[in-house]
């Protein structure tokens, strides 16, 4: 296992007149809400810990006022911590003077905005070569650089337009070729899609994955919406009133809810196109396998499987990973995982 | 008894006048020392404001009338403006009122001028600190609403009568607005755009340049329109303390009763307002294309 890209370490956020003194109260186990009413301090973060794997999409969870957005703005240190760490590559951000942690944002790692946060006095091409400038890029290489990732992103022609005369999905477009073309290996993404309407979004998500088997960066991408989260996290956490709920991969979050808020959280999703063979497979068992049986990939979606497991008649069916046969799974176990 | 109740407890008419001598003597004794240090300290902007008016007078009038026509171009973009313009100060030389409006415009553009460079980063100041927006802004408010009348006393008794002291005063009424307005249009910067600008590491004074003054400009031209409006209403007040133009012949008029003349020197200030705001509310606008999705 690689060491975390990022690490957070019993992060703490209050916001207040005097968040110190409010801090004891909650280490000592008072909640959001009688806090609030209590002191009139805000708890925004409470005790969150969390490694993110590198080359990994980290997804953050939660519905709004759970603390995601200020979560992720420590990371970069747009916001003070009230207590806690958080170390990028092993190095402690919060012990960063101002120019290391200018450093930091300018090649380390890029934001991309819910709404999108771009220049509306500057032109497409522009935005995009703003952060290669700030790095003190020259401009003919930062405006090459700038036209690759334009492209990329699927906008070319729309160089010399303002964003104020872009639809909402190119001007996130925008966002994120901005957010690309610093080459820095880490990208915050907080609620980047969530203004976009839903086809618009689900093709935002496509890019994104397509761009992630390209260029495995490390992604932190904060977002409300479960299909979202089911759909691009390796790994998925859960935030509740600025508390970690549950974190771990889309099949354990289905499978394997954590409390009633979590279960209440995924009643609705389509379980059939998130849960893979590979999580609900049992052990071969001894004995030789029969050679008629069908075998199905374990990253196949039960959706997908469905038909498969129909056509048996009720026999095993054989789940392989990388052409090896590693589990079983029958019709009874695929119906019980379809009703959670 | 009755009378603590009915008569306002004073300080009493010998202690008052004692006190207000006191102040005047105390002022009279500072500007007396340091009256002349401070002429001097203002006499490049005593020299800048001769020469210009000088300069605007020595110009033959056809070249100043292409000149004026060309910045209403240039800042509106309006044919209606220009052409309005040119008659504008067609008729105002017919009427023989060339060389004041002359002179007006040159004191006009010298405190316009002094206005922007003290007053934008005044506000860019504000605009960085609550704590000198507190400090600043009840100032603002004493300069805006205190009657003009009164501050000129001060001015005079420190510099005498002259151009200098009529261009502080006017510049003391006409700043207010544009630190006011640049200070807003920096505050009213979107909150996610200056956090992007953070996100990728640009320094404060990237942040300033690139981001924060850019975007507040229409709000800072707002504030240099509003500069000039003031200017122009100063303009007949100043010239009870010597400021040369189209205030002259107001206040002669209006103490002999000359209705002609005083209508006649009004309405040319007036035409001159009406061109300075609709030229550079159209530049101002012209700056914010990019809002209304603009041209290419």
């Amino acid at each position: 296992m690689n060491d975390p890209k990022i690490q957070i370490k019993n992060l703490y956020k209050i916001f207040g007149k005097s968040p110190q003194k409010a801090l004891k109260s909650v280490q000592s186990g008072m909640g959001k809400d009688a806090l609030r009413e209590a002191t009139g301090h805000v708890l925004g973060v409470d005790n969150v810990s969390l490694d993110i794997a590198p080359q990994n999409i980290q997804v953050v969870m939660g519905l709004s006022g759970s603390g995601k957005s200020t979560l992720i703005r420590h990371i970069n240190r747009l916001i003070e911590p009230t207590a806690g760490e958080i170390l990028v590559d092993g190095k402690n951000v919060l012990a960063m003077d101002k120019d290391a942690l200018r450093d930091l944002r300018r090649f380390k790692m890029s934001m991309v905005f819910q709404h999108f946060g771009l220049f509306p006095h500057r032109r497409v091409i522009e935005n995009v070569t703003y952060g290669l400038i700030v790095q003190g890029m020259d401009e003919a290489e930062a405006d090459k650089r700038a036209r690759q990732w334009i492209s990329r992103v699927g906008l070319e022609g729309y160089e010399n337009n303002y964003p104020g005369q872009l639809s909402g999905g190119m001007r996130q477009r925008v966002g994120l070729a901005r957010g690309l073309a610093t080459d820095a290996d880490i990208l915050l993404m907080d609620e980047a899609f969530s203004a976009l309407d839903p086809l618009i979004r689900y093709d935002m998500q496509s890019i994104l994955i397509d761009l992630q088997k390209e260029l495995h960066k490390t992604i932190v991408f904060i977002t409300h919406d479960l299909d979202e989260a089911l759909r691009l996290g390796d790994n998925i956490a859960i935030l509740r009133d600025g508390h970690l709920v549950q974190q771990g991969s889309a099949q354990d979050i289905v499978l394997r809810p954590a409390d009633d808020y979590i279960e209440d959280f995924i009643k609705d999703i389509n379980r059939a196109r998130v849960i893979k063979l590979g999580s609900i497979m049992q052990p071969l068992g001894r004995g030789k396998l029969p050679d008629s049986a069908p075998r199905l990939d374990a990253d196949t979606i039960l959706q997908d499987a469905l038909m498969v497991v129909a056509q048996s008649n009720g026999n095993t069916v054989i789940v392989e990973e990388q052409g090896k046969p590693k589990g079983k799974i029958t019709t009874r176990a695929v119906i019980e995982a379809l009703h959670g | 008894m009755w009378d603590f109740f009915l008569e306002f407890p004073s300080i009493g008419r010998r202690d008052l006048s004692a006190l207000r001598q006191g102040i005047d003597e105390g002022f009279r004794s500072f500007s007396r020392s340091y009256g002349e240090a401070i002429e001097i300290f203002f006499s490049p902007l005593l020299h800048f404001l001769v020469w210009f008016e000088k300069l605007l007078l020595a110009t033959p009038w056809p070249l100043i009338l292409i000149v004026l026509c060309g910045l209403a171009w240039v800042g509106s973009r309006s044919m209606k403006i220009t052409v309005g313009t040119f008659f504008a100060f067609i008729l105002i030389g017919y009427f023989d009122m060339w060389e004041e409006t002359m002179a007006t415009l040159a004191i006009i553009s010298v405190a316009t001028f002094v206005c922007i460079v003290i007053g934008i980063p005044l506000g860019i100041l504000m605009s960085k600190s609550d704590r000198i927006q507190s400090v600043i802004t009840p100032v603002l408010d004493i300069m805006q609403t205190i009657p003009s009348f009164v501050y000129l006393i001060p001015v005079v008794m420190l510099l005498g009568i002259g151009k200098v002291p009529g261009l502080i005063a006017v510049c003391i009424y006409a700043i207010p607005p544009i630190v006011r307005l640049t200070n807003l249009g920096i505050r009213l910067v979107d909150r996610e755009v200056l956090e992007a600008a953070e996100a990728f590491g640009a320094s404060p004074r990237q942040k300033l340049f690139d981001v924060q003054i850019p975007l507040a400009l229409p709000n800072i031209f707002a504030g240099v329109n509003q500069t000039i409006m003031m200017a122009l209403a100063m303009v007949v007040i100043a010239s009870m303390i010597g400021v040369r133009g189209l205030g002259v012949p107001v206040l002669r008029a209006i103490s002999n009763q000359y209705l002609a003349l005083g209508l006649m020197n009004g309405l040319a200030i007036v035409a001159l307002a009406i061109i300075f705001d609709r030229v550079s509310q159209s530049y101002g606008k012209r700056l914010q294309a990019h809002r209304e999705g603009g041209e290419k």
